[in-house]
């Protein structure tokens, strides 16, 4: 079986010439059909900009400088842009973080749905709505029909959500990239959006990328995880074996940092600075490694 | 007898009546009939989820907002019915930290100003240099290097921005303070930092808090009591033991069980699993 997604030696970089600062530096990940795995970091770990990068939605300023990125065998980065764009919203979705400001604040719900299924499946404007209605039924949304008229103001944080859930699936993608999706929701609300992602996963066999801080989340929903800092992969494996026995010193650090409700207070441990500092400077020294290196 | 540095009595808040060109809106009750009492040294977590009235009680706590009725008794003063004037020698033993620290320093002003500042108003500073000596200690209370003085905020990571904002709230000495989600913006390194900072901080000053959040692991860090919000009302009230090993009250027990704990644990997702009445159909924002 091909593998859904392929990145390898990944390298980006924002700016140019003396002003340009590296933001991935030599990630490679792996994902199989029908994966979810876990990308977890904290600011400034690129875990965002990989979701870009693979999406082609990087900033303007950025510049992918090496590396490779396949979509089921095919190099993405090479493609010409009317293929990419065809792959796009049909094949490769995604989760946006903020329910907020991703959906048009003067559509209805039900014509944003239905645009997309027009635009890469084809159907006519009376099957778009229908198959709308369908999509918002999975999603767990009572009364689709009534929701469709709505405009994105009228509906609550967590719904909105979930219609961006129905819209990323609406086209049975095979990657879905999950960009902190749940970060703005509060936990109750947090627990029914990642069921529904897994429920929708399974019933259209999608692989799914999941951006987090929260190891809590990826616990929960990914079976592979990778562990990002400055811009590279510090650990990767099972889920189960990462959070039981992580390897990384920084990993450790993260988990022995996170509050537990479980767990009385005295057994916090924040992330010592030097460990922090050391990382960074790592990092760093690859940076100076890299441009004396003949290119 | 324990001695009370805040005590509210059936503290209650609606918004007012609007009337548009369109609709009248009728008042909206925020928070309702709301008794707590918070002992002096004390923490008190208030723990809800959005809409559930957290930050307009907190916003009433130190008086930003007037009660529409019941009262706040402070260091047993009554401060809900106290106009401006009268409560303006309370303000500096009352403050309140925000969540977003980015918005809360003035961005062009240098760290010092902005931490001197409230000595200023208070006319609390004599000279100049005061002013310096009172700003460098300030930073090293809180863990930041002297040499942040003449910074700007934009100049500042978040963790260091979070701390000066809480440098900014201890500059005038307070008995009291409300803290309003400060942890929440924060990476989870930062956040550990700036827990255990408040902790030695209400050890060494002998603070009073509250401490609005909506995670309940974070107030299990630092909380002695802590109170759940549900639209408005106080729901379950007890010491932060009691409420984590065996909650009373439905929603708490819903809002430990929402909590993803960093441990695999095959069907947390399962359909099975409770799912919370009021998100069925969620209405307007």
């Amino acid at each position: 079986m091909t593998t859904t997604l392929s990145v390898q030696d990944l390298h980006v970089s924002i700016g140019k010439g003396a002003h340009s600062a590296n933001v991935l530096r030599g990630v490679s990940l792996e994902l199989g059909p029908g994966e979810v795995r876990g990308l977890v970091g904290e600011s400034g770990a690129g875990k965002s900009m990989l979701g870009r990068a693979v999406l082609g939605l990087l900033p303007a300023n950025a510049t992918i400088a090496a590396g490779r990125i396949a979509f089921e065998g095919r190099d993405l980065i090479a493609m010409p842009e009317p293929e990419r764009r065809r792959l796009f919203g049909r094949r490769i979705a995604l989760i946006p973080q903020d329910p907020m400001t991703s959906l048009n604040p003067v559509k209805r719900v039900g014509a944003q749905i239905a645009i997309l299924l027009r635009h890469h499946l084809g159907l006519s404007k009376r099957d778009a709505l229908a198959r709308a209605a369908e999509l918002l039924s999975e999603v767990a949304i009572r009364d689709p029909r009534r929701v469709l008229d709505l405009y994105p103001h009228e509906i609550s944080g967590g719904m909105r959500q979930r219609v961006l859930i129905a819209m990323a699936f609406a086209c049975d993608p095979s990657l879905v990239i999950a960009d902190e999706p749940t970060t703005a929701l509060d936990v109750t609300v947090q627990r029914q959006v990642l069921q529904l992602v897994e429920r929708l996963r399974q019933r259209h066999g999608a692989a799914v990328l999941f951006v987090t801080h929260d190891l809590g989340v990826v616990a929960k929903i990914c079976r592979t995880m990778t562990v990002l800092h400055a811009g590279r992969v510090l650990e990767e494996g099972e889920t189960v074996d990462v959070l039981a026995k992580p390897r990384h010193p920084y990993t450790r650090a993260l988990l022995a940092a996170t509050p537990r409700a479980d767990r009385p207070a005295e057994a916090l441990r924040p992330v010592p600075p030097a460990l922090i500092d050391s990382l960074w400077a790592e990092a760093h020294r690859l940076d100076r490694l890299s441009a004396m290196a003949p290119s | 007898m324990t001695d009370i540095l805040l005590r509210t009595g059936s503290l209650s808040f609606a918004y007012p009546e609007r009337t548009g060109l369109f609709r009248r809106k009728a008042p909206r009750d925020v928070v309702k009939r709301v008794d707590l009492a918070v002992p002096r040294g004390s923490v008190l977590g208030l723990v809800g989820e959005s809409g559930s009235g957290k930050t307009t009680l907190g916003r009433l706590l130190v008086r930003l907002l007037r009660p529409t009725s019941g009262g706040i008794q402070f260091d047993g003063i009554e401060i809900g019915g106290l106009a401006e004037a009268a409560m303006r020698p309370l303000r500096a033993r009352i403050q309140m930290i925000f969540q977003d620290p980015q918005s809360s320093l003035n961005p062009r002003l240098r760290l010092g100003v902005t931490l001197t500042r409230p000595l200023q108003v208070h006319g609390r500073l004599q000279q100049r240099r005061d002013r310096r000596d009172r700003a460098a200690s300030l930073l090293d209370l809180v863990g930041l290097p002297a040499g942040l003085i003449d910074r700007y905020p934009h100049e500042l990571s978040g963790g260091q921005r979070q701390r000066a904002g809480i440098a900014r709230a201890l500059a005038l000495e307070p008995d009291f303070i409300v803290a309003d989600e400060i942890v929440s913006g924060l990476d989870v390194s930062t956040q550990a930092h700036i827990l255990l900072l408040l902790r030695e901080l209400r050890a060494r000053l002998g603070l009073t808090m509250v401490f609005i959040s909506h995670d309940l692991s974070v107030v299990r860090v630092l909380c002695d009591d802590v109170a759940i919000l549900q639209h408005g009302e106080v729901v379950e009230y007890g010491p932060v033991a009691r409420i984590f090993s065996a909650p009373q009250h439905a929603y708490t027990r819903q809002l430990l069980a929402a909590i993803p704990l960093p441990d695999v644990e095959p069907g947390w997702l399962d359909d099975s699993s409770p799912i919370v009445p009021s998100l069925q159909q969620g209405s307007a924002a």
